[in-house]
């Protein structure tokens, strides 16, 4: 089983991140649970969203420990980065976080500039599937290859396809 | 068929429309609102009628007219709202019409909150209206399950004329899971031959009343009913609790929290079990004789008071002793739920 | 002329002497067969006296709720389209504990008939003060009369008379006048019901003899000199027809 949490501002696309790795999890096979911050927590513009993937039946929605943390801001690693198991992966948007932010020493921690990468590609709405990208290079949740075909899955469906889009997660996968 | 991705309140919505339910009357009220937003647009697909009414007393009075002309007709409700829907509740059972009412738990008495609660137990299977009555209530624990349960409770209205409750919560309302979805099925407002449509003259009108005025039998009516409903419906899950020194007993969303405390306690070797009632009403009384090696049992509630505690007493016959694993604002986590369980063992030193 | 009681009506005779519900009751009775249309008719009477109806006509009816008789009605509506559906109540219920759902049914102009028998009191509990009691008249909860400092008297027509609804009218139950302009009242009613032109709310005053302390003659003439001053009698609303 591996949990995660997907935390930042509201307006990051922070819960769409958490769906679109949801089903891309459930069309690989995996059992999936998505649950989203839900009544105190959701006020004061922060949002996130727990997400797990298991290949036995998930019993509870909630993760006291997790594997992987996607921070789009400085107070999801406030918030979160105590929850990762030893070795788990912390996945920080440096663009909205200090360069001189220390981390504990036990995980690996990835810096992702995913608004600058998405600005360089003219596709704002874009940062989060650099840090799908990300996501997919640092762990064996998914493979590359898959994720990407998943995400544009997830954007068909919607009838919103923007080759951008790929372009910013092959930037994402790049970033180690 | 392939799975999709929805959320706990949709798959509700969704699974009643596949059952047949072609009628839904509401009103807004956190956490049970995606409920009304996903009808308000999907009814209008499926050829039903959705209407947000003026108050939860509108709404399910409504939907006594609904189901009185045959309809397989839904409401839902949460907190506050839910209280306002006692009074036409107790009129459905007075009247043997069936319906499904579905109850997104919320936190609190009062107005109380937003958040995930099982508050509302009592009122769920005591009887939360006037009157001398129990309603069949079902406990989803899962997305999974939203999407099965609803074509049951509408089954079950129908095969005793009784309105059945679905006790869901915030945390299954709103979380996420992959499901299978049922096929439509049709249902046939002329099915029934009890479901008003008009007289022919020299026939006798139908009338849908309080039936103790017309039945004198009523009191053997309604007991035989009950008693039917008892020995028949009962359902739960029980897992690992046969061998089991402490079995926990929870439904809904703190099942799913003290499933996790099993494996956790298993895998230490701690014989945890869990029975997970799937009817509150009619308790699953049949479900602890299957407990062999069992010392004490344990209800894993989100409330204050315990309010499962007095059923599984019954269901034991006292002879074993009850604990309770209580939280409010926050959640059972499944370490603390081993911990008390332990105590309890300890206690009775054993 | 050869008078002949409705077949749609059984009986009436659970009504207290001198009560309008009787001639209510019959009206509606006659003007269903008038209009071929007594075998598809269904009726969601109130708990209160309109309750007794439920055995004395030939209609498929529910007894619903006191005051939530409108919202039950739509609900049947919505499933059977096809049948005339009404809602019959008192005053009490369709102005008291059931205002709201008379608002929103003509706020949304659902397509059902509303007959309310307007007593000025609540019949059933034994005549306690109602919104359309008079200024000054004595009730069981008004002993000393009603003070109109504290207690106002609601006139239906102006809650709803602005509203975008197909029909409101308001006859009296007395004489061969008032009950041959009654019974114009509820067909018309059921006339816009069956052409699609959504609420009509058609309010009846009645005596009420029992709780009223009046002989019926009194009674009725009560209704007649005294109700009229404050409901008057006529047609408010008619949506496609002339006012």
């Amino acid at each position: 089983m591996v949990e995660m949490i997907c935390a930042g501002f509201g307006g990051q696309g922070v819960l769409t991140t958490g769906l679109i790795l949801a089903e891309a999890g459930m069309k690989l096979g995996m059992n999936i649970l998505w649950y989203p911050s839900y009544g105190s927590e959701m006020r004061g513009g922060t949002a996130n969203c727990t997400i797990k993937f298991s290949d036995t039946e998930i019993a509870s929605p909630y993760a006291k420990q997790i594997d992987i943390l996607m921070a789009m801001n400085a107070p999801a690693i406030d918030k979160f980065e105590h929850s990762l198991r030893p070795g788990g992966l912390l996945l920080v948007n440096s663009s909205l976080v200090h360069d001189e932010r220390t981390f504990r020493d036990d995980i690996k921690v990835v810096k992702v500039p995913m608004s600058e990468i998405a600005a360089q590609y003219e596709n704002p709405k874009g940062a989060n599937i650099v840090m799908m990208g990300a996501l997919a290079a640092n762990s064996d949740l998914f493979k590359p290859d898959d994720l990407e075909r998943l995400i544009n899955e997830y954007f068909e469906k919607k009838g919103k396809i923007n080759p951008k889009n790929a372009l910013c997660f092959r930037a994402g996968v790049e970033i180690h | 068929m392939s799975k999709q991705l929805m959320k706990g309140n949709e798959a509700l919505a969704e699974a009643a429309l596949r059952a047949g339910c072609r009628f839904y009357s509401g009103y807004p009220i956190t956490p049970q609102t995606e409920i009304l937003e996903y009808l308000a647009k999907r009814m209008d697909e499926v050829g039903g009628t959705f209407v947000q009414t003026e108050s939860e007393l509108a709404g399910i009075n409504m939907l006594l007219g609904a189901a009185a002309a045959g309809a397989r007709a839904l409401t839902s409700s949460a907190g506050p709202g839910f209280s306002l829907k006692q009074e036409g509740i107790s009129y459905l059972v007075a009247a043997d019409l069936p319906a499904v009412i579905i109850d997104v738990m919320r936190i609190g008495t009062g107005l109380g909150d937003i958040a995930q609660s099982q508050g509302d137990y009592w009122q769920l299977t005591r009887g939360g209206g006037h009157g001398d009555y129990h309603t069949i209530v079902l406990a989803p624990a899962s997305v999974q399950e939203n999407c099965d349960m609803m074509e049951t409770a509408f089954d079950l209205a129908e095969k005793y004329r009784h309105p059945v409750l679905v006790a869901s919560d915030a945390a299954i309302g709103q979380m996420v899971e992959a499901v299978e979805l049922k096929e439509f099925k049709e249902h046939d407002i002329n099915q029934y031959d009890w479901a008003i449509r008009g007289c022919k003259a020299g026939q006798e009108p139908r009338k849908i009343q309080n039936i103790y005025y017309t039945d004198p039998e009523y009191p053997e009516h309604l007991r035989a009913k009950y008693d039917a409903i008892t020995a028949t419906e009962q359902r739960w899950e029980s897992y690992y609790a046969e061998d089991a020194d402490v079995v926990l007993v929870a439904y809904g969303i703190s099942s799913r929290i003290s499933k996790e405390a099993v494996n956790m306690a298993r895998a230490q070797g701690i014989k945890l079990g869990l029975i997970r009632p799937i009817t509150l009403w009619p308790f699953p009384v049949k479900a602890f004789e299957t407990c062999k090696n069992v010392k004490a049992f344990m209800t894993v509630e989100i409330n204050i008071l315990g309010q499962m505690v007095d059923d599984v007493k019954l269901a034991v016959d006292c002879k074993y002793p009850v604990g309770f694993c209580g939280t409010f604002f926050g959640l059972p986590e499944p370490d603390v739920i081993i911990e008390q369980a332990l105590a309890m063992l300890e206690k009775e030193g054993k | 002329m050869k008078l002949k009681a409705p077949e749609t009506v059984f009986s009436t005779a659970g009504f207290c002497p001198g009560c309008g519900h009787g001639l209510a009751s019959r009206l509606i009775g006659e003007v269903t067969e008038e209009l071929g249309i007594q075998e598809k008719t269904l009726a969601v009477v109130d708990v209160a006296c309109c309750s007794f109806d439920i055995d004395y006509w030939r209609y498929d009816t529910i007894m619903s709720a006191h005051g939530r008789d409108i919202p039950t009605a739509v609900g049947v509506k919505h499933i059977r389209p096809e049948n005339p559906v009404f809602a019959y109540l008192g005053d009490g219920a369709a102005y008291s504990i059931g205002m709201a759902e008379t608002i929103h049914a003509a706020l949304r102009n659902d397509n059902i008939c509303v007959f309310v028998v307007n007593n000025s009191v609540f019949g059933m509990t034994g005549g306690q003060m109602a919104p359309t009691t008079l200024p000054h008249q004595k009730t069981a909860t008004s002993p000393l009369g009603k003070d109109p400092a504290r207690y106002g008297t609601l006139n239906v027509v102006d809650v709803l008379g602005k509203m975008d609804i197909a029909y409101l009218a308001r006859g009296e139950l007395v004489g061969a006048a008032g009950m041959n302009n009654c019974k114009k009242l509820i067909r018309k009613a059921f006339e816009k019901q069956l052409a699609g032109e959504g609420f009509s709310l058609v309010e009846l005053l009645s005596p009420c003899p029992t709780n009223l302390n009046m002989p019926p003659v009194k009674a009725r003439a009560h209704v007649h000199n005294e109700m009229t001053k404050f409901f008057p009698t006529g047609e408010f609303i008619d949506k496609g027809g002339k006012v």
